[in-house]
């Protein structure tokens, strides 16, 4: 316990402030996602494929929706894979 | 009423080009067939999968937009289930921000077209551009 607080600091600790998360859609005013764009949709997806969570990339949820049905619907058509390894770093 | 709908499918990679624009065509009859009306079209040729579809990692992929009766998609899509030349496909309603956005997705394809010089001066750049400029 003593220890502890025989640390002192010169300079305060950089604690990292943290950004407020926001929905790009409604930032930008995007009003329909397009399952075609196999590039665009990545940016919601991880390496593994998997759809990001709204906790994650800050889409609200009328537009988390959206993403999903696309996505779904590009992996239908074969444009994004279901399941991969190292989805980003091949393109 | 009619509705707006978008058909995108996936040709096998066997045909050859010939027998691929065959295809395509007979599709196009059987919307003209059943009285729908073709907007728009788009061929965007032969892709890779980003998984094997029937052992094949490639196909011919199509883009339709077609405004019809509702009744007519079953009818349609009973064609593509009939036809083995066909891999995949996938046909959606468009609402008023689908037909916005592949209006203006055209319109920029159509620029592109008419301009490539301007593209090639700065390819990353106004690859980015368009995007954002279609998601508007």
């Amino acid at each position: 316990m003593a220890q502890q607080s025989d640390i002192k600091y010169l300079t305060p600790i950089a604690v990292d402030i943290r950004k407020k998360k926001y929905c790009r859609f409604k930032k930008s005013g995007i009003k329909y996602i397009d399952y075609k764009d196999a590039e665009f949709l990545k940016k919601f997806v991880n390496e593994q494929g998997r759809i990001l969570p709204r906790r994650l990339t800050g889409t609200s949820l009328k537009y988390q929706k959206k993403v999903a049905q696309a996505v779904k619907r590009a992996r239908h058509l074969a444009l994004l894979p279901f399941v991969t390894d190292n989805l980003k770093s091949n393109n | 009423m009619l509705n707006h709908y978008e058909t995108v499918f996936i040709m096998t990679p066997v045909l050859s080009d010939e027998q691929m624009k065959e295809t395509v065509k007979k599709f196009e009859d059987t919307l003209l067939e059943k009285g729908a009306e073709i907007v728009h079209q788009e061929n965007w040729g032969l892709r890779q999968l980003a998984y094997p579809i029937a052992k094949k990692t490639s196909g011919f992929y199509h883009l339709i937009e077609f405004k019809a009766e509702p009744s007519v998609v079953k009818e349609y899509e009973l064609q593509y289930r009939r036809d083995e030349r066909v891999m995949r496909y996938l046909t959606v309603l468009m609402d008023k921000h689908a037909i916005a956005y592949s209006e203006k997705r055209r319109n920029l394809r159509k620029e592109k077209e008419a301009a490539p010089a301007v593209v090639e001066e700065a390819p990353a750049a106004a690859e980015t551009e368009t995007v954002n400029e279609v998601n508007e």
